[in-house]
């Protein structure tokens, strides 16, 4: 191991530039802009005859370096032995790549990206409506031969996108129940109107923020563990292995995930529900002296039943929406890790929008149904 | 000859109660290209990656160059590592960086080198692994089995190692591909002078490119040496292993 480095020679008839030492990458560190500069001196550069009898090592990095100094090809006369020659060999392929640069992005590269971001989305929306097809087809499959229902599969669905999401939910309903109820009764005492926050919670709570705040958590919670795990089986082969065995992959994988989800997410909002409504009873009870009789005798009268059925039909189509989103997500990763970390918050955030859209869709369908004195 | 370049003493490996190294002594001389053998579980795999570092031993020492693996000093270890390369079975490409960033990757984590360097030593791997440029821009996914092995060598000597570690080259590729693979090693490990250490199951792989071969067995060494003094040791796993016909159809082309 000896350090690199560059010798000018002016006594025979002709400059020589004699190179010694290991040119290798670990002697070139810190050394290399050094060289360079070395090798560029007008001298050297001039000079015609290269020695390089004397040198140690040469790697690619030692051989890369050499070729560019001497401006991508041999010198005139070089001295050299073989092995480091076999090596010079080596890099001359530089001289026709050098100008080997990556696909440039031009000024249309944008307006390209547009129309492939509209293709993909029309894509995504033929594949989705594919799959809610297949699965009504998968739903009269199984209603003509109900021994092939994949029942222990959706009981595990069952069990891990409902029964698991119990605590959580509930105290996240109940939080927002005290919060929601703390900031009403806040502004309620100035106007002395301190009944109606049993109205301004049973609506608020059954109708609208029950389910959309157990949509959120679960399209969070579930819809992720959903695509990737459909992503995985994807990157793993197990999906193709599933098929190869006559199991159609919709009836097997996709349909105990919707249908699960669509049996727990009305339950999960009820349950949820009723947690934040206590949480707003409590709330009240401490802020405005609201007993817990009061509360719950007269939340029937002020809140007509439409609204909790609203809510649980909202439950249902949430659940939907998101099972669905987050199986055509998992069904479309490439197998690649990169794509399965992109599905994943496509699929979460996609299954976010598509709640809030159809929630959109409720209010709007729904605003004869279930207000008080209308 | 010069210190060997791994130096295995005592080693004792156990998962559990099962025992899978029993006191194993190797010392692979620098230069050579050893290939280790043995059935399955007979721990190939196990003791190619406590060579590297994946796994410790639960007992003996693994000298590389002369020093140990684990020596409690970050900097000295993180030196050792770099005089190394590792191809892995499936290459284990990033599938996230394309196959100009995967190559470029170990040259970019030494933090001196400028972009003009590494992308010059980039093409020259791509070219050793007789890859075209225009592939340097694909993705690992869009390789075939074939180039992710040669991306995964170009990968492996990006950064000049001394040693280098092959887990089943030639697993996965046609006869065809995997001679050609095969003819790139060999081609690779003249030019750059470099010590090899390969774990197959490949006869033809074993002997177009092995000058020493080590058999694995019952928890140990078996044999030690050139192919044809291996695989005259009368053992019946080596007898198995290296059965008549098998061999005949290896060593027919065979090797000087």
């Amino acid at each position: 191991m000896s350090a690199p480095t560059v010798s000018l020679d002016l006594s025979g008839a002709q400059p020589v530039v004699s190179l010694r030492g290991d040119w290798t990458l670990g002697e070139l560190e810190g050394r290399l802009d050094g060289l360079r500069d070395e090798m560029s001196a007008p001298g050297v550069r001039s000079a015609t005859h290269w020695d390089l009898g004397q040198i140690g090592r040469l790697d690619t990095l030692g051989a890369a370096v050499l070729w560019r100094a001497w401006g991508d090809r041999l010198p005139e006369a070089l001295t050299v032995d073989p092995r480091t020659r076999r090596m010079l060999d080596t890099v001359a392929v530089l001289g026709e790549r050098r100008r080997d640069v990556g696909p440039r992005i031009g000024p249309l590269e944008a307006v390209a990206a547009i129309g492939r971001t509209a293709f993909s989305v029309g894509r995504q929306m033929t594949a989705l409506l594919a799959m809610i097809g297949q699965i009504a087809l998968d739903l009269v499959h199984s209603v003509r031969r109900p021994h092939e229902l994949p029942l222990r599969e959706m009981s595990a669905n069952l069990f891990k996108t409902g029964v698991t999401a119990l605590p959580i939910t509930a105290l996240l309903g109940f939080l927002i129940g005290i919060v929601l109820s703390y900031l009403s009764a806040l502004q309620l005492r100035t106007f002395g109107a301190d009944v109606f926050i049993i109205n301004i919670l049973g609506i608020g709570i059954i109708r609208e923020l029950g389910p959309v705040l157990v949509a959120v958590l679960v399209a969070g919670r579930s819809g992720s563990a959903m695509t990737a795990q459909l992503g995985v089986m994807r990157v793993t082969e197990e999906i193709d292995a599933l098929i190869t065995m006559g199991v159609p992959r919709s009836l097997r994988l996709i349909l105990p995930k919707v249908a699960a989800l669509v049996c727990a997410m009305p339950l999960l909002v009820l349950w949820t529900s009723a947690a934040a409504l206590f949480g707003g009873m409590v709330a009240a009870s401490i802020q405005l002296d609201i007993g817990y009789g009061f509360f719950l005798d007269t939340l029937p009268r002020v809140v007509p039943i439409a609204n909790l059925y609203i809510g649980l039909v909202k439950g249902v189509a949430f659940g939907l929406v998101i099972a669905l989103v987050a199986c055509h997500f998992g069904l479309s990763v490439l197998p690649n890790t990169e794509s399965l970390s992109a599905n994943t918050t496509r699929s979460v955030v996609s299954a976010i929008t598509c709640v809030i859209l159809v929630d959109a869709a409720f209010a709007i369908a729904t605003r004869q149904i279930g207000m008080p004195g209308g | 000859m010069s210190d060997p370049v791994i130096d295995i003493r005592g080693l004792v490996t156990k998962f559990g109660s099962n025992v899978v190294h029993q006191d194993i002594d190797l010392a692979v001389p620098r230069g050579e290209v050893v290939a280790l053998v043995g059935g399955s579980g007979s721990g190939k795999t196990t003791l190619l990656r406590q060579v590297i570092g994946l796994l410790r031993p639960d007992a003996g020492t693994i000298r590389l160059f002369g020093q140990p693996l684990f020596s409690g000093d970050v900097l000295a270890d993180r030196q050792l590592r770099r005089r190394f390369g590792v191809l892995f079975q499936h290459g284990a490409l990033f599938s996230a960086l394309n196959v100009f960033e995967n190559i470029a990757f170990p040259l970019r984590e030494l933090r001196w080198l400028d972009r003009d360097a590494i992308r010059d030593l980039v093409m020259v791997k791509l070219a050793m692994v007789e890859l075209e440029p225009r592939h340097a821009w694909l993705m690992p996914a869009e390789l075939s089995g074939g180039m992710v092995k040669r991306v995964a060598l170009a990968r492996a000597l990006s950064l000049e190692p001394e040693l280098l570690l092959l887990d089943e080259p030639t697993a996965g590729l046609d006869p065809d591909r995997s001679q050609a693979f095969v003819d790139l090693i060999r081609g690779l490990c003249g030019q750059l002078g470099l010590t090899v250490v390969l774990v197959t199951h490949d006869l033809d792989t074993l002997a177009a490119l092995a000058t020493r071969v080590a058999v694995l067995g019952d928890q140990r060494i078996l044999a030690f040496g050139p192919l044809d003094h291996v695989m005259n040791v009368d053992h019946p796993f080596i007898r198995s292993f290296f059965c008549a016909e098998r061999m005949q159809r290896v060593s027919v082309p065979g090797r000087s």
